[in-house]
């Protein structure tokens, strides 16, 4: 048994008297897609959150490749390897995909006495990584972002994290804002980015699509792990259930029932 | 799939997309094209209304000049609202660096120098702090900025009656400090022109070929994705007040060596002036998008409108109509290229799938 990349061990969070999370303990290994499934307010983005540095948990442990660490700033969990992508991709919708792909980190030239911002490779390297994300359509680096569609943002995302050697790859619900055909896409890139030996966290609460590229799944319910469990354990019906909360859906889908019912007579 | 992708990279590697000249559609996408349009639009229109005299090298010295003061002030501006802040201090900065070199130098007698170090001084210290109050705070720098404007008018008003005891002191520069900053070429051009070029010179450099150009883009889009991205933001923001409260300075203290004196109540309408050549020059007001060659279109635009409407026979009165009819137009028109900006149709249509 290798030791997973990631590994959290009874992560709690509250703020103020507010408890958000409860004892979270959750495995990420190297080449697998890990899906994070739960409802609205479940805790799914308080979690990325302290994954990503943002927050700090209360109490619980982190550790990468073995070793404990502690994340003070989204910086600092980033130079560790973690890249998180929002749900809509790139955030700066008027800055060209050269500049975007590169922010913070340009790369630069000597030009005469003084260093530059080298626009032309920039453009070239973001081009390149978004091809071999399958992203065929893209061919100038000057363009803006914000021309891009919502699956093309995802992945000019995912390509600018792959590139800059993230070994755990975030995505918070890529797919909830996007048509049928971008969301496949997206998927598609997910195995790719998996293929590569990248630790992925799926956020969605798309029970389809969680399935589709899952390796192993687990379900927040009020702040809490209420399941985990890897591919082929449990039915789609099983998941929907758990991440509503089991009984309380199984009522209310009676409960439409029932109300479908008196329409009809 | 891969394979074919792969064969596309050898296409990209081995032809790279960029061509020397740009298309017609690359070039609508451009910033600056409602700017240049507008200009154009102003500068035909002068022309035919305003007669041989606005065409003349007088003429065109008349709105130079404003446009020369006006756009040193605009270009720190339009990065500032490019990286999502605004500055309306600059309207008592010009008036408070005029004044500190009159009294310094005039009223005092120090040597020229003084009086020049201590105005661009006191220029970097309000930018520094409208910065660090910026973003301290909290608090919209148009907020700040607008209490800084009436803070720093009151210290220069009551400032200058305890030290020289008038509103108005005179200043006798030497040949040299008026040949580099208060004196006319040719009896019409004034030597500000000359800094004018090189401030844009400096700023173009910065936001085109710099990574700071670059770090201003991506602050002006989303502050919080780019101090992510370990922008350091906090820094960028104080050094881009600093500039714009440098060249404010530079300019009261150009316009104190001019005209040999200076005003306390000079310089507020620097304000709206530099904000109204800014977003005619297609910058977007709540950041994150923006050229300099469209802030120098913007200023030269708003200096034709303002000095052209002089050489025609109408009232000069109707200038800030047209100012405001212009601004609008120009806001609307740059809506509509930066839509244009946003489509994405590729290059070339035997590449698409």
């Amino acid at each position: 048994m290798t030791t997973p990349l990631l590994r959290l061990t009874g992560i709690n969070k509250s703020f103020g008297p507010i408890d958000v999370l409860h004892d979270i303990s959750l495995e990420v290994n190297r080449g697998e897609v890990l899906c994070l499934l739960g409802d609205n307010g479940a805790g799914k983005s308080t979690l990325i959150k302290i994954l990503s540095g943002v927050h700090k948990p209360t109490s619980g442990t982190m550790e990468m490749d073995g070793k404990s660490v502690a994340f003070d700033s989204p910086r600092d969990a980033s130079d560790h390897g973690i890249a998180t992508v929002h749900q809509f991709g790139g955030t700066f919708p008027l800055m060209s995909i050269g500049r975007s792909f590169f922010v913070g980190a340009e790369p630069t030239r000597r030009w005469g006495p003084l260093t530059i911002y080298d626009r032309k490779r920039a453009n070239e390297i973001a081009v390149t990584e978004m091809r071999q994300l399958g992203i065929t359509r893209i061919d100038d680096g000057d363009r803006l972002v914000g021309g891009l569609s919502g699956g093309e943002r995802q992945a000019l995302a995912i390509a600018r994290a792959v590139h800059f050697g993230a070994s755990v790859l975030i995505l918070d619900e890529p797919t909830a804002a996007l048509g049928v055909k971008e969301a496949a896409h997206v998927l598609r890139i997910v195995l790719q980015a998996r293929r590569r030996g990248i630790a992925v966290i799926f956020i969605t609460h798309n029970v389809v699509h969680a399935l589709t590229v899952g390796d192993h799944f687990a379900v927040l319910i009020r702040g809490a792990k209420a399941a985990d469990f890897r591919k082929g354990e449990k039915s789609r019906e099983a998941i929907t259930d758990l991440m509503a909360g089991g009984e309380q859906m199984a009522e209310l889908e009676a409960e439409i029932e029932r109300f479908s019912a008196a329409d009809v007579g | 799939m891969t394979s074919q992708a792969h064969n596309q990279l050898a296409v990209v590697a081995t032809a790279p997309p960029q061509s020397s000249m740009p298309s017609i559609g690359s070039l609508v996408r451009r910033p600056e094209v409602g700017s240049l349009i507008g200009m154009i639009a102003v500068l035909v229109f002068f022309s035919i209304f305003g007669g041989a005299n606005f065409m003349s090298a007088g003429g065109a010295a008349s709105w130079l000049n404003v446009a020369s003061e006006l756009g040193i002030i605009a270009l720190p501006i339009g990065l500032l609202m490019i990286a999502g802040h605004l500055d309306l201090s600059v309207g008592s900065m010009v008036p408070a660096s005029s004044m500190t070199i009159a009294i310094l130098s005039g009223h005092y007698d120090l040597p020229i120098i003084v009086g020049i170090l201590a105005a661009l001084g006191l220029g970097l210290a309000v930018g520094f702090i409208n910065g660090v109050l910026v973003i301290r705070t909290k608090v919209p720098s148009f907020v700040v900025t607008l209490a800084t404007l009436f803070a720093l008018a009151g210290l220069t008003l009551g400032l200058s009656v305890i030290l020289s005891g008038s509103t108005s002191v005179a200043l006798k520069s030497g040949p040299t400090a008026k040949l580099l900053f208060g004196d006319y070429l040719g009896g019409k051009f004034e030597v500000t022109l000359f800094w004018w070029i090189a401030a844009i010179l400096i700023v173009g450099f910065i936001l085109n070929f710099s990574r700071f150009g670059n770090w201003i883009l991506a602050m002006g889009g989303d502050a919080v994705s780019a101090r992510n991205a370990g922008i350091p933001t906090d820094r960028l923001t104080i050094a881009l007040f600093m500039s714009s409260g440098l060249c404010a300075s530079f300019v009261g203290m150009s316009q104190a060596i001019l005209y040999n004196s200076a005003q306390v109540a000079a310089g507020q309408s620097f304000i709206f002036n530099s904000i109204i050549a800014v977003v005619i020059g297609g910058v977007l007001l709540t950041g994150g998008y923006g050229s300099v060659v469209g802030i120098v279109l913007g200023t030269l635009t708003f200096a034709i409108v303002n000095q052209g409407i002089f050489y025609t026979g109408f009232d000069a009165n109707w200038a800030s109509l047209i100012i405001g009819v212009l601004l609008l137009a120009a806001v609307l028109m740059n809506d509509t290229f930066r839509t244009l900006a946003l489509t994405y149709a590729p290059r070339a249509k035997s590449r698409a799938r």
